[in-house]
């Protein structure tokens, strides 16, 4: 730095004394964004390391290859030879079931685990007692999750039977590396040896089981290019390969997921505090009239005001970006427990200097961009403000519209699309982010502006004089209209967004539990089993809800075109989705729609046509899949069903309330094409009462070992769990909104307050009471909290409904009417509170006082 | 020497051009102690602006050693005050966030000459092989202030605020110095006290002292007197002398 550089700096650093306090409020309404960022920034970092060192042990091994069959020939071939040259695998065979304690007579749906000798490669079961995971290879013994044991009220050492297999309880499952809080929700995991599977009877025909085997390979042996040489012949036969980089990047995918949509709230948050900063400043910058105006007699040129400033500014954005991320950092330490259990590694905190610097540069600057704006005004000050000096509105409405006012706009803007652009998930979301922003920020610019214009063309003489005082506040010169608007607003705006989304969400989930009126499912229930298990169910007294036939199949060629052919075509605009090419469908069939399906286009089958067996046959396919196949009506589908081709055409589009407690296909088939083949059925049924379900559930069981149910109540407990996990995350956001609000309110009230003080104080000289002044207070910050809450609210109700609809696609939309109210209510009286607050010096002041800093 | 060339100051009130100067003219050669006088609105104010470069005239020019003012960006006028000008105000303009020896300090910072004060004026550049931080004590020392350097503004009585105003404005040894109502806000013995100080420093430092006052007395004091009334000049006693 030059001396005279060096000079400027030690006058700004001297001259910024009594206002660094000021200032470094103004600039602090970037922390808590800043805070946001770097926790969020930092834990994800944290996560990716975790997964990267523990990747291997989440997998279990280096590669697991996997088939919803046993794997056939050549792939057992494969494995051979490669264990041969001294690559060992494991097995793993994965499957629900039903089990029974036949002690206590407890039933359960569980996630059975069979696991081949050598299996995990890495990382370690334990159980307790201890050491029992070694002998699930040597006797006919079981590991279970405790919840199994409270489900059933059995002990370590029962008997539990799994289908027709019979074993003893070693003990539990401690700790399952890889495994989340969530994995054992829906099914606790039993664990067998493989070897002793077949005694079960339950990996016949149909069952719903993955088979794997987990290779160990060499040390330095890169597991993508292991797999290579394989990988498309086994995806060909819908063998999955998956590798430890693979399970570490989807892993660190989902975490990142996350984290950017939490992100999105600390960017958002940021760009708050930035118009915080911006009223802040706007108020410094009009306490800095007089001594920019001495400056300037003194020979300042405008460069040198504007450098004094900028540079305190600056720093004291540095000193508020520093404390956010100091924040950030003691809230990232704070994560790990808050999220134990939903992630599948163990997260040890450490401070991740790269996300701390990119939150103290981004933090930074937005704050000094946002700052430089009002800033700009001080370049116009004049001297002669020195010898007659005007009111602060006077003298910053002089504020040219310069080539730099435009060159800083330009830089903002370009700033918070940069950001945005970079924080969000796509560079489109992170333009869709920017763009709604500064759509509300217009919006509520707007609504300030029609507030102003209606006060001064409502108000009248009759009106008593402490409400004509209030009123004409809104529009007279120095108000602070557009400035609380802005914020108070925006805070709303955000805060009744996240509450619109949070009570639409757990409504859906409440609704489609319920809508159908069943709270059992049975599954993998054999043909010649569906008429028993009907007629058990209407024995008890209780009502089958639905039935459905289930037959498994692939999709092999569209329109005539080999699914291997479409799976290679990775370009264009026609590219197909692999997942929806390659996975296996368990479709129906039936020629009506149910409740929560809807026709979107073509028509259902007519349930008295008959086809000629030379006919194709039809199919209605979900618009979801429809889109992700790029499959429209007409279209040619050939279905692989058991090797046996059948092809249909698509005359029909369907949308699926995916969320809705009953069985949903993707594919549903005309009747006669599929009536004679091999099939299973799902049956629902409406069971008063959990002792009726657990009852029925054994009845079922004991019958059929091989039929497994769900009760929805364990979902509804699972999924309330979640719930509730969601919602402490955001009453977390709103409340942080809510925190950012408050210093932006302030920021935003504090940028008139020396003109409130000194009219109030004129008022008191000339005889106004204390009541008075306070009830004009009242009137302004009223009218200002009520346009400001409700404008923010309705835009809410907007942003809301569109995310609703385009985020998480859901058709319904209600507004929460009471809380929304108490909402603007709320926000009311907290800007009433603010503005009275910061109008309290009126009353501490002297008249004189007053009058001489009025120059 | 400063030359006032018929300057005329309008001022817009709605569609109407209002004129608080008329066609002012007069030359003020190096190193006289003049006083501007006349009624309240009767233009001192804004001719003293005028003169110190802190607005433009209307039409006219103010031609300070050669230099033309009105000409002048306002960048290029604020280093004319910072090089040649200095300026005492009724209300002392103290910043309040800086003690009295950092105030001092101010003009020689921002034209970052550390300290050493030069004017080019008619003796010339000078040069101090000072700090700005010694230079400022020692012109509150030359003011009588020198056991009072670090208090701030707040802390001290009217007529101290006004010496380290006087002490600031001669910081950088100012060809010119104009001093608005410089004894309007003390009381008679601190008003003397500082025009004391004023025309001390205009013998030693030959620097031309513009005074704007309707304080008779304080008018008397001067070598040369210039009235106005209603935006015209309608006494100069230094064309009469």
């Amino acid at each position: 730095m030059t001396a005279p550089l060096l000079r400027l700096a030690s006058l700004a650093w001297r001259e910024s004394r009594s206002a660094r306090r000021r200032l470094l409020v103004s600039m602090s309404s970037i922390a808590l964004g800043v805070a946001a960022l770097v926790a969020i920034d930092s834990f994800a970092g944290n996560v990716t390391r975790s997964v990267h060192e523990q990747s291997r042990t989440i997998l279990g091994g280096d590669v697991q290859v996997t088939a919803h069959r046993p794997l056939p020939a050549p792939v057992e071939r494969w494995l051979d030879s490669l264990a041969s040259r001294g690559v060992p695998n494991a097995r793993l065979v994965s499957f629900p079931a039903t089990a029974t304690t036949p002690r206590t007579g407890g039933t359960r749906l569980v996630q059975v685990r069979g696991v081949g000798a050598g299996y995990p490669w890495y990382g370690r079961i334990t159980t307790a007692p201890a050491d029992q995971y070694t002998r699930l290879q040597t006797s006919p013994v079981v590991l279970v999750d405790p919840a199994l044991l409270i489900a059933t009220g059995a002990r370590v050492g029962d008997t539990l039977t799994l289908g027709k297999g019979h074993f003893q309880i070693a003990g539990t499952l401690e700790d399952v590396p890889g495994t989340t809080e969530f994995s054992a929700a829906l099914g606790p995991r039993v664990y067998v040896g493989q070897r002793y599977l077949a005694s079960t009877q339950l990996l016949g025909f149909g069952a719903t089981a993955d088979y794997s085997a987990v290779l160990r390979l060499p040390r330095n042996t890169d597991p993508t290019r292991f797999v290579a040489p394989v990988k498309q012949t086994f995806n060909a036969q819908q063998i999955q390969t998956r590798t430890v980089t693979q399970t570490e990047q989807s892993t660190t995918n989902a975490t990142n997921t996350l984290a950017s949509f939490i992100g999105v709230v600390g960017l958002v948050a940021l760009l708050l505090g930035g118009i915080g900063v911006a009223s802040g400043i706007r108020a410094f910058v009009a306490r800095k009239i007089d001594t920019v105006a001495i400056l300037r007699c003194l020979g300042a040129t405008a460069a040198q005001v504007l450098v004094i400033y900028v540079a305190q500014a600056a720093v004291m954005g540095l000193i508020g970006a520093a404390i956010g991320a100091l924040l950030g950092v003691a809230v990232q330490f704070a994560l790990p427990a808050l999220v134990h259990g939903l992630i599948p590694v163990d997260v040890t905190p450490s401070i991740e200097p790269a996300a701390v610097l990119s939150g103290l540069a981004v933090g930074g600057w937005l704050a000094l961009i946002f700052a430089l704006r009002p800033l700009l005004a001080l370049r116009t000050i004049s001297p002669l403000q020195t010898l007659r000096r005007e009111s602060d509105a006077t003298v910053l409405r002089r504020e040219v519209r310069d080539w730099r006012q435009l060159l800083v706009t330009i830089a903002l803007i370009v700033s918070v699309v940069a950001v945005a652009m970079a924080r969000a998930d796509t560079p489109i979301q992170g333009l869709w982010i920017a763009a709604a922003t500064a759509a509300v920020v217009g919006f509520l610019a707007l609504s300030a502006e029609l507030l102003t214009r209606i006060a001064r063309r409502v108000l009248r003489e009759g009106w008593p004089y402490v409400v004509r005082q209030g009123v004409a506040n809104v529009y007279r010169p120095a108000n602070q209209t557009r400035a609380v608007i802005l914020s108070l607003g925006f805070g709303a705006f955000l805060l009744a967004t996240l509450y619109l989304v949070q009570t639409n969400l757990l409504k859906t989930f409440a609704l489609d539990a319920t809508v159908t009126g069943a709270n059992v499912l049975f599954f993998d229930v054999q043909d010649d089993q569906v008429t028993a298990v009907d007629s058990l169910v209407r024995a008890h007294g209780f009502r089958v809800v639905q039935r459905d036939a289930t037959v498994p199949m692939r999709i092999s060629a569209i329109n005539g075109v080999p699914v291997a052919e479409l799976a290679r075509d990775t370009l264009g605009r026609q590219r197909r989705e692999g997942w929806a090419l390659r996975r296996e469908y368990r479709s129906t069939f039936r020629d009506s729609l149910l409740g929560g399906e809807r026709l979107r286009s073509g028509k259902f089958f007519d349930p008295h046509r008959t086809i000629a067996p030379a006919d194709t046959g039809e199919v209605s396919i979900d618009v979801g899949l429809a889109d992700n196949l790029r499959i429209a009506l007409g279209d040619v589908i050939t279905w692989d069903v058991q090797g046996v081709p059948i092809p249909t055409r698509v005359t029909s589009l369907r949308e699926v309330t995916w969320m809705r407690f009953e069985p949903n296909f993707f594919a549903v088939f005309q009747p006669s094409v599929l009536r004679d083949a091999p099939k299973q059925y799902i049956v629902l049924a409406d069971v008063p009462g959990p002792k009726n379900v657990a009852a029925i559930q054994r009845d079922v069981v004991h019958r059929f070992p091989n039929i497994s149910a769900i009760d929805l109540a364990l979902i509804l407990s699972t999924v309330q769990r979640i719930v509730d996990r969601v919602t402490t995350a955001i009453r977390f956001m709103a409340l942080f909104s809510v925190a950012i609000g408050i210093p932006v309110l302030f920021s935003a009230v504090a940028a008139t307050r020396r003109d409130r003080i000194r009219e109030g104080v004129l008022l008191k000289t000339l005889g106004a009471t204390r009541a008075q002044i306070i009830r004009i207070l009242v009137t302004e910050y009223a009218l200002l909290g009520t346009l400001g809450s409700a404008t923010g609210v309705l835009l809410a109700l907007g942003g809301a409904s569109a995310l609703l609809h385009r985020v998480f696609k859901q058709p319904n939309f209600s507004i929460a009417v009471t809380p929304l109210v108490t909402m603007t209510v709320g926000m009311i009286a907290l800007t009433v509170g603010i503005g009275v607050l910061a109008g309290r010096d009126v009353f501490r002041e002297t008249a004189m006082a007053a009058l001489r800093d009025g120059g | 020497m400063l030359i006032a060339d018929s300057l005329t100051k309008e001022y817009r009130s709605g569609d109407r051009a209002l004129a608080v100067l008329r066609h002012v003219s007069f030359t003020i050669p190096h190193g006289e102690l003049v006083a501007i006088v006349g009624p309240s609105g009767s233009g001192k104010t804004t001719l003293l602006g005028l003169l110190a470069g802190l607005d433009t005239p209307t039409t006219g020019r103010v031609i300070l050693d050669g230099d033309d003012l009105s000409q002048l960006s306002e960048d290029a006028r604020a280093r004319v005050r910072g090089d040649k000008i200095g300026f005492v105000f009724q209300n002392f303009q103290l910043i309040p966030t800086l003690t009295a020896r950092e105030n001092v300090q101010v003009p020689l910072e921002l034209r970052g000459n550390n300290g050493n004060a030069g004017r080019n004026g008619a003796d010339g550049p000078r040069r101090l092989e000072t700090t700005p931080s010694a230079r400022a004590s020692e012109l509150l020392g030359r003011v009588g202030l020198g056991d009072r350097t670090e208090h701030f503004p707040t802390q001290l009585s009217g007529g101290e605020q006004q010496r380290v105003a006087i002490a600031r404005a001669f910081a950088n040894q100012p060809a010119l110095l104009f001093a608005d109502e410089p004894t309007g806000n003390l009381d008679a013995a601190s008003g003397a006290r500082v025009v004391e100080l004023l025309e001390s420093l205009n013998r030693e430092s030959g620097s031309t002292v513009i005074i704007v006052t309707h304080d008779a007395t304080l008018a008397a004091r001067a070598r040369r007197r210039i009235r106005l009334a209603d935006g015209a000049i309608v006494e100069d006693t230094g064309i009469l002398a």
